[in-house]
């Protein structure tokens, strides 16, 4: 009983502290106390956002060996280490909260751990690099910027070098897309039918509106999240539409405009169902992506396995000299 | 006691902490972790995840498990000596305040 009381009063005062750090918005760290939930939510956002990452290699990887150009080759395989480096950033971050990547692995591959759905759509042209880096790079530097400050230091610490290097993904992919724009009249075409495909899905990024979004209050409470998935949103569209007009794209919403009352864009109702089926498994290549990613750790196997003999090998070889 | 990145013993590879000189003349600053096989590996891997960029003249790696940090539980009573010593301060000395080159 006694100790079941000391842990008590010692837990009141570990929240207590907890609870000054966010307060005084300031940082936790990795072997601070934390609330379990806390931690829970930190390990499904990290390692969800770190999955994404990796398996956001693949949408852009389809299209290195068709590259145009030697330029956009280079451009676009040096964008696709970066995704990896992200990945592993974060999948870092994430085991400083006490879970190991061979289970953050196992999670992706059985479908425990989510991704961003974005990456289960497909990209059977060209210009969905373009898309893709103007689009969805846009929406997640968007989501991103903010999550700098998110109060558990690892994260936020690994989101500020993401942030510096994605500002190139955003850049290339919108000049891939100029430069189509300023192209043939069949190039325009493949911009402007990329654009229609990417648009809703990027939007959607953001998450459920904040009604459906239970979560989010908690994650703002604890200042993980700064701004509602709403109000990003309407950043995110108020910064496209000028952006589209330099392109010279039209964005696939007949009900955007701009309403001076609210100094905001207004636009038209998501296919949230679609946003639903995708995050239930069934996008366009959800399979493909799990599958893919599974074959490339299986495939690796023997290379991890080898090195680590090799390490130990010589390990023990130094210890008998 | 767990050491700042150690992640449990189902990894095939051991977790490294990285440390990287940004120019000459800047001490080796703590820039993220990573897993490799041995030293070598570790230093190539840590060149290529966090210096994609030029962002590195020389890098350290450790293992994480070989560092040894202050008990978390004890922050409060191990850093408090300094408490209450403003006199270690400049700015503790107010009356020379306008005295120049002081």
């Amino acid at each position: 009983m006694t100790t079941a009381k000391t842990t008590t009063a010692e837990t009141a005062v570990e929240q207590a502290e907890f609870d000054r750090l966010i307060e005084s918005d300031s940082r936790v760290e990795p072997r601070d106390w934390m609330p379990e939930a806390y931690r829970k939510t930190l390990i499904r956002q990290i390692s969800q956002h770190a999955h994404s990452e990796i398996i956001g290699m693949q949408p852009e990887g389809n299209w290195i060996t068709r590259a145009p150009s030697l330029k956009r080759k280079a451009i676009l395989m040096a964008k696709v280490q970066d995704e990896a480096g992200h990945g592993l950033y974060l999948y870092s971050a994430a085991q400083t909260l006490g879970i190991d990547r061979e289970t953050m692995f196992e999670q992706l591959i059985t479908g425990a751990a989510k991704y961003s759905s974005i990456f289960n759509y497909t990209t059977p042209t060209w210009a969905d690099m373009g898309s893709i880096g103007w689009l969805v790079d846009g929406a997640a530097i968007c989501n991103q910027v903010p999550l700098c400050r998110a109060s558990y230091g690892p994260y936020g610490r690994a989101m500020t070098r993401i942030c510096k290097e994605e500002s190139f993904h955003q850049r290339q992919g919108f000049e891939i897309l100029l430069e189509l724009m300023r192209g043939t009249p069949a190039q325009r075409a493949m911009a402007q039918e990329s654009v229609n495909r990417w648009y809703a899905p990027a939007l959607m990024m953001f998450g459920p509106p904040d009604d459906d979004s239970p979560n989010s209050k908690q994650s703002m409470a604890w200042n993980i999240k700064r701004f509602s998935n709403d109000d990003l949103r309407q950043r995110f569209i108020d910064m496209l539409v000028p952006q589209a007009e330099v392109l010279g794209v039209t964005l696939p919403d007949p009900e955007l405009k701009w309403n001076e009352a609210r100094g905001h864009y207004d636009f038209g109702p998501l296919n949230w169902d679609e946003f639903y089926e995708v995050l239930a498994g069934r996008g366009q290549a959800n399979a493909q992506r799990v599958a893919k990613r599974k074959k490339a750790h299986d495939d690796g196997a023997w290379v991890r396995e080898a090195a680590r003999a090799y390490a130990d090998a010589r390990m023990e070889e130094r210890l008998a000299s | 006691m767990t050491t700042p990145g150690d992640s449990g013993a189902r990894e095939t590879w051991p977790l490294w902490e990285v440390f990287i000189r940004s120019s000459r003349g800047l001490s080796h600053v703590h820039a993220g972790s990573l897993h490799a096989p041995d030293e070598t590996m570790a230093v190539r891997n840590a060149r290529d995840l966090y210096t994609r960029r030029a962002e590195g003249v020389s890098i350290w790696v450790v293992r994480a498990s070989d560092i040894t940090t202050s008990d978390p539980d004890a922050k409060g009573e191990f850093f408090e000596s300094p408490q209450g010593k403003e006199f270690r301060h400049a700015s503790y000395y107010s009356e020379s305040e306008s005295v120049p080159h002081l």
